[in-house]
């Protein structure tokens, strides 16, 4: 990812570009679809085949696997769809946050000013 | 004839409608933040004593998907809904509408070159809802003010340059005050300040920044809207370049203008900020 990085020179970053939206497109519509309880439901039940069926990659299909925020951002995922699939799996903002920032919950919350303003 | 009586920026963030909804508003973490907006209510409710109100916002993925995505987008129905961002529906009202004022902004915004795409639904997400409890008081089923949304592409880029909103802004003013009614409108444009919620640099603040952002907005936005995406993403981080959308609200107020009101607080992952303006006399 590092040829990425580069591109817009933005450290830490992965800027939503054409570029990225393409490539993450098959992530972002399948955790769009989780808008719909019924939806949640079937990937529950069965999250292979609820993949499948929106055609990820493999690559983009691990990272779901593992729940890596970070890897699935790389991969072209946008937060403020994956936040629905974040949800359906039951994990929070800043828990998906501490994870990018390679820190735990607890380190990354004592990095905050007011960490109660959650 | 229409005419702009305040403008006002304001971050949007779900933690604040979390906050409100479970009525926080004396919890020690979250009591600066109501008490800052406070002052604006009051004025808003008592001075500026609107008919409506643009606001510049953003959806999150909520109703609007990358399959067609709108770079600007405005609404121009009589109702609007508050939308489930997959939560649960917030226990606000929906919100009453102007078709008749949108379709004057549209045609002569549209006739002036700027082609929105026209929404006769548009369920309303965080990015409008947020700002909206905080600057006018509602009760369970009706709010004491006529909305028109207006969407602007912050999350795929291209997004459009801060030039482009700012002209939008001045569009927005000349579209108003040709409209024969005598409203009185507030434009509010809403996000940022600095933020980052993607990549090893998520929790990005910057508070020196979004201080001088306050400032500048006032006297130097051509200067800050001439900044380049990459430019302003860089020191506000990668969600912070959403701060587009005030140059929307800056634009349609007058060169000079005066604060009336400014408040910031950065307890969390976002500089929250919120100015209001007036034109100058």
């Amino acid at each position: 990812m590092k040829e990425y990085e580069d591109r817009w020179g933005i450290p830490g970053t992965y800027v939503f570009d054409l570029e990225l939206s393409r490539l993450g497109y098959p992530i972002n519509k399948m955790c769009n679809s989780l808008k719909s309880e019924d939806n949640r439901e079937a990937f529950k039940a069965d999250e292979e085949a609820y993949m499948e069926r929106y055609g990820l990659s493999e690559e983009q299909k691990q990272a779901v696997r593992d729940r890596d925020w970070l890897r699935l951002t790389q991969l072209g995922g946008n937060l403020f769809f994956f936040l629905k699939l974040a949800a359906t799996v039951g994990c929070g903002l800043y828990a998906i946050g501490a994870q990018m920032r390679g820190e735990t919950y607890e380190e990354f919350m004592s990095t905050r000013n007011v960490p109660g303003a959650v | 004839m229409a005419k702009i009586v305040a403008g006002i920026g304001s971050s949007h963030v779900p933690s604040i409608g979390r906050a409100y909804d479970q009525k926080k508003q004396q919890d020690p973490a979250w009591k600066p933040l109501f008490d800052g907006y406070e002052p604006v209510k009051r004025w808003l409710a008592e001075e500026v004593k609107a008919d409506v109100v643009i606001l510049v916002y953003n959806d999150h993925g909520t109703e609007f998907f990358l399959d067609r995505y709108p770079t600007f987008a405005l609404g121009i129905a009589d109702h609007y809904e508050v939308a489930d961002e997959g939560y649960g529906r917030r226990p606000l009202p929906d919100f009453p509408g102007d078709a008749d004022f949108s379709a004057h902004l549209a045609n002569h915004l549209i006739g002036n070159e700027f082609d929105l795409t026209m929404c006769q639904e548009m369920p309303l997400d965080h990015g409008f809802l947020t700002a909206m409890p905080l600057l006018w008081s509602h009760d369970d089923d009706q709010w004491p003010i006529k909305v028109v949304p207006l969407l602007v592409n912050v999350i795929q880029h291209p997004l459009p340059t801060g030039q482009r909103c700012y002209k939008l802004g001045k569009a927005i003013r000349e579209a108003v005050e040709a409209y024969p009614e005598d409203l009185r409108v507030v434009v509010v444009g809403t996000g940022g300040l600095s933020h980052q919620l993607n990549g090893e640099r998520f929790g990005h603040i910057n508070e020196e920044w979004d201080r001088e952002w306050l400032e500048r907005i006032q006297t130097e936005p051509n200067a800050l809207a001439n900044l380049s995406h990459k430019e302003v993403m860089m020191e506000a981080g990668a969600e912070g370049g959403e701060v587009i959308m005030w140059f929307v609200m800056r634009g349609a107020m007058f060169e000079k203008v005066e604060e009336v009101h400014k408040f910031y607080y950065a307890p969390m992952t976002t500089g929250i900020a919120l100015l209001a303006l007036k034109n100058a006399s």
